[in-house]
């Protein structure tokens, strides 16, 4: 523990580091899921075209794979050299965005037809349908997903330090090589990447129950502030399977 | 010129290689993941057990695989081989996932169920194994699918340890030619050769069992 508390510091800068990236990350992907996501949406075959070609691509590739594109091979090729932590948040970005896609997406269709049937009727343009009435009920939807993927993209940037960004496991890898002690190195990390996750876990319901208070609907789980700490119930647990 | 076929086709043995490691690790990492996950999702039901089990694996879930593989490396005696420790975290990591899903469930199958099996008095084993597990397993079968590719392409992770699958080798062959625009990008591509096929595939199971 003393061995841990020492380096404390050390790992706090390698922590903020990753939090910075999985914010930055979790910005870009948010934007790209709903942009492409709304694309997947809508009749024309174009945009829908876009939009699969985005999601499979970028699904695909391991998120790894495309930070070392993004470190190596675009340099190479374009004779840009992007700042390295850049290249990590646009690579775990583009490939969470794609998944992010993807709920979007399921989230806008699983909106009762009925309400879009309304709109029509109301004489609504597509962009007040979609802002007024299909968004606010499908971000309800969307936000349990998205809290998941947000772990996720935190867990994609732990390879962030092959190409040269210190973050929180480069923090590691160095106490590792300067102490030779793997396991103490190695479980501060971890102890610190599960209190980031839980943060962000606790802001991801937070968001969900402002969600589902706006529709008038009571968040799962009850209200209360023991009901945020306590498991989420699975939304749907009588049988609907999501994952 | 920017890219090299000739450089190309001389790599591709090495790579396709590397993808027979990968594709190794995924298969029995995925059994692993099914096989525990099922046990955890069981076991998470027995009373102060469950919650510490839970736990337990609420911490993997939430901590990066990366971090994991070389914690275990350096915990396990090193006559065992990375590539064993790489299928075991690979394994248990997932499991997580899947025991969330058999979870899922397990709790859809509905409370009459569980009610008719007590009536007839059935033994605690043939409970599961025979009422609820069938009805469960079926029903989450499209879901499991889904991890099966995830896995797929976080074997890359496992190069921390010295695992030399796909990635590892393009990086190998980049580094020693320093030529890393064919490596990497074929990488990339025989990723893509693999999982598109197996999301298809996936995609079709999942409706012939949507439609049960």
């Amino acid at each position: 523990m003393q061995f841990l508390i020492e380096r404390f510091p050390l790992y706090l800068d390698g922590a903020w580091v990753t939090v910075q990236i999985t914010l930055g990350g979790s910005a870009l992907a948010f934007v790209l899921a709903m942009a492409f996501g709304i694309l997947g949406t809508i009749k024309h075959w174009l945009p829908r075209a876009v939009a699969t070609v985005y999601v499979e691509v970028f699904r695909g590739i391991a998120a790894m794979v495309l930070i070392f594109w993004m470190a190596y091979v675009l340099p190479d090729l374009t004779g840009y050299r992007l700042d390295r932590t850049f290249a990590a948040i646009l690579a775990v970005g583009l490939n969470v965005g794609a998944y992010g896609a993807e709920v979007v997406r399921a989230a806008i269709n699983a909106v009762p037809k009925t309400q879009v049937e309304a709109t029509v009727a109301l004489n609504l343009s597509w962009f007040q349908r979609m802002r007024l009435v299909v968004l606010p009920q499908a971000w309800a939807q969307m936000l349990p997903t998205f809290g998941n993927l947000v772990i996720e993209l935190m867990k994609a940037t732990a390879v962030v330090y092959l190409i040269g960004v210190v973050d929180l496991t480069a923090i590691a890898r160095q106490v590792r090589d300067a102490t030779g002690e793997t396991v103490i190195a190695y479980m501060g990390a971890l102890l610190i990447y599960f209190l980031i996750a839980q943060v962000l876990i606790f802001g991801m319901r937070l968001l969900e129950r402002r969600a589902n208070r706006k529709l008038g609907r009571t968040p799962p789980g009850g209200t209360g502030l023991g009901a945020l700490l306590r498991h989420p119930v699975v939304p749907g647990a009588g049988g609907g399977v999501s994952g | 010129m920017i890219w090299d076929f000739e450089f190309t086709g001389r790599i591709l043995p090495d790579l396709l290689g590397g993808l027979w490691v990968t594709v190794q690790l995924t298969v029995i990492g995925y059994l692993i993941a099914l096989s525990l996950g099922l046990a955890v999702a069981v076991v998470r039901r027995v009373r102060v057990v469950g919650p510490i089990v839970h736990g337990v694996m609420e911490f993997i879930r939430t901590t990066p695989l990366l971090v994991q593989a070389v914690f275990v490396f350096a915990l396990v005696p090193p006559e065992i081989s990375a590539f064993t420790v790489g299928v075991v975290v690979l394994g248990v990591h997932y499991a997580a996932y899947t025991a969330e899903v058999y979870r899922s469930g397990i709790e859809g199958v509905a409370k009459g169920q569980w009610e008719a099996a007590r009536a007839l008095s059935l033994p605690v084993s043939r409970t599961w194994g025979a009422i609820v597990l069938p009805q469960a397993i079926r029903k989450v079968i499209p879901a499991l699918g889904n991890y099966l590719i995830a896995m797929f392409k976080d074997t890359p992770l496992l190069f921390a340890i010295t695992v030399v699958e796909l990635l590892a080798t393009a990086q190998r062959i980049g580094a020693a030619e320093f030529r890393y625009t064919e490596t990497i990008t074929l990488a990339g591509l025989l990723f893509l050769l693999v999982s598109i096929p197996s999301a298809i595939l996936i995609r079709r199971l999942e409706r012939r069992y949507a439609a049960v």
